[in-house]
């Protein structure tokens, strides 16, 4: 679905360069959900735009479906952090939503339903006639998230979708995520500084080190579905991975321990 | 409603003012605003009522000034939004183009009357051409302002679900640009009434309300002279006004929007 291959994304030149990834090699199947951890400012969003075609990397090759990725894949949404930046203001919620569909070829009646839907699946029914504005940090998030249910991408991009609301809201969501990925058969990769989410969500967990950034543990999360916000976090399992992922983004591991799973190994 | 009262207090005061200073001072060429009032009404109220009481002479000069304002305005608005929206979205366009702006828009408007009088011998031409020259600047500038500094996540979204290039203009740079070519038409309205006057008042003109104003100084009709000016006074409120209104319209989402946040 995804293969990522010695990706390497340098800013600027000479003596001011920052090199901000450094060869990242990952490979994303089909209907997987892989959450993407590392320390703040490791090049997570570089790796994203990257991914997105919205940023030409300076080495390495992205393949989205087989295809080489330049400009931005057909079939591949992407829901940013700053959602009061993503929507627009001007146009009502229903319409933010719709905006899109035109290029799926769809009529204005056959928009309007479509975004209809999507919004009614992540529980806002009602708001199609709203403005961003006029809705709630959470609320406008979950705009975002129908827009790019309602494109019905094969591929979902999310960029720190929950950095910037509520820790109720957070958990509202990261369930709309989870629960909405098994309506529509989706990839999903998903890009948090929030180990307790990446772990939460997941079916893998990508650490990319300091930047510049390279995939340093892949590990896959086995742990029971449905999950649940209390019943899945007090689980061993969880706890565990939590922890070594945590050392992992830090850099630090306890003496004599093991990785759990390696990279090699999906 | 009682704070608008309260703000409009200032004005009777201003004219009970005005009425007495010029009844004391009897000078000729301060004639009182009773007398303005009645001799502005005489020459251009006191008409038929189907033609919404305008007089001959009301008609014959205000129809055609405001025809000439407000072509001259919307060809310098429709100008100035396609030429800055693409400066605006082209940095080669841009860099190549600044200079010649910067130029163009330090030119005193009114000093290119004398040219367009020379250039173009029809009186028509000659007007539209100074306010279209004059005004279009502040709508230019702030169309490329505008269109320059779109949103980066809004530029990203619409580029990760394909917009495309119409949708692009129409539903992103247009309406993020928006607030600022708002400003830029509000500026030009009073900019073109201005330059309206000042392109009537010279000679060539055979009529409009500039030529109505150096009609009046040169017949000595004291009165009829400062009617010219008291109603453009209120013509370049009611405009401004009038513009306000529309914007506030058009661009409740802005307003609303900011305040929510």
């Amino acid at each position: 679905m995804l293969e990522i291959t010695n990706l390497t994304h340098t800013y600027g030149r000479g003596s001011g360069a920052h090199r901000a990834l450094g060869g990242i090699d990952l490979k994303v199947a089909e209907g997987e959900l892989v959450c993407i951890v590392g320390p703040s400012g490791c090049g997570k969003s570089t790796l994203l735009r990257s991914v997105a075609g919205l940023l030409e990397p300076t080495g390495g090759q992205v393949l989205v479906d087989g295809r080489p990725v330049t400009g931005t894949p057909d079939g591949l949404a992407v829901v940013f952090q700053d959602y009061s930046r993503s929507l627009f203001p001007w146009l009502s919620v229903g319409d933010n939503v719709a905006l899109p569909l035109r290029r799926r070829g769809l009529d204005r009646a056959a928009r309007r339903e479509a975004a209809g839907e999507a919004l009614d699946a992540v529980g806002l029914a009602g708001a199609s006639s709203k403005y961003p504005w006029e809705l709630s940090g959470g609320m406008q998030q979950r705009v975002a998230i129908a827009r790019a249910l309602a494109y019905r991408p094969s591929l979902l991009l999310m960029d720190e979708p929950f950095g910037s609301v509520d820790a109720q809201t957070r958990e509202d969501l990261e369930d709309l995520v989870l629960r909405v990925r098994g309506h529509h058969r989706m990839t999903i990769v998903l890009i948090t500084h929030d180990i307790d989410e990446s772990v939460y969500v997941g079916d893998r967990v990508v650490v990319l080190s300091r930047s510049p950034a390279t995939v340093t543990a892949d590990l896959r999360v086995n742990l029971p579905a449905p999950r649940d916000q209390i019943a899945t976090r007090e689980l061993p399992d969880f706890v565990r991975l939590r922890a070594e992922v945590g050392r992992l983004v830090r850099g630090t591991r306890p003496p004599g321990a093991a990785v759990l799973s390696d990279p090699s190994s999906n | 409603m009682s704070n608008l009262a309260v703000r409009l207090l200032p004005v009777p005061l201003f004219l009970a003012a005005w009425e007495a200073g010029c009844r004391m001072a009897e000078s000729t060429y301060f004639p009182p605003p009773s007398l303005i009032a009645a001799r502005a009404r005489e020459l251009w109220f006191s008409g038929p009522a189907t033609r919404l009481f305008l007089t001959d002479a009301a008609i014959e000069n205000f129809v055609p000034s405001l025809g000439r304002m407000f072509g001259g305005w919307l060809l310098a608005c429709f100008a100035g939004i396609v030429a800055g929206v693409a400066i605006g979205r082209s940095a080669t366009l841009s860099a190549y183009l600044d200079p010649l702006i910067q130029f163009g828009r330090a030119i005193p408007p009114p000093a290119l009357v004398p040219v367009f009088i020379v250039v173009f011998r029809d009186d028509l031409r000659m007007l539209l051409a100074t306010i279209v020259i004059g005004v279009v600047w502040p709508v230019l500038l702030n169309a490329v302002d505008g269109a320059r500094y779109v949103d980066r996540v809004q530029v990203d979204t619409a580029r990760v679900f394909g917009l495309t290039r119409t949708q692009r203009l129409v539903r992103l740079v247009l309406p993020a640009a928006a607030p600022k070519i708002f400003a830029g038409l509000r500026l030009s309205l009073s900019l073109a009434l201005v330059l309206l006057v000042v392109a009537e008042m010279t000679n060539g003109t055979i009529n409009g309300i500039g030529y109505e104003l150096v009609y009046m100084q040169q017949s000595f009709d004291m009165p009829g002279m400062w009617g010219i000016v008291a109603l453009l006074a209120v013509l370049g409120l009611v405009l401004n006004l009038s513009f306000l209104l529309l914007e506030r319209r058009t661009l409740s989402w802005h307003r609303l929007a900011r305040r929510a946040v």
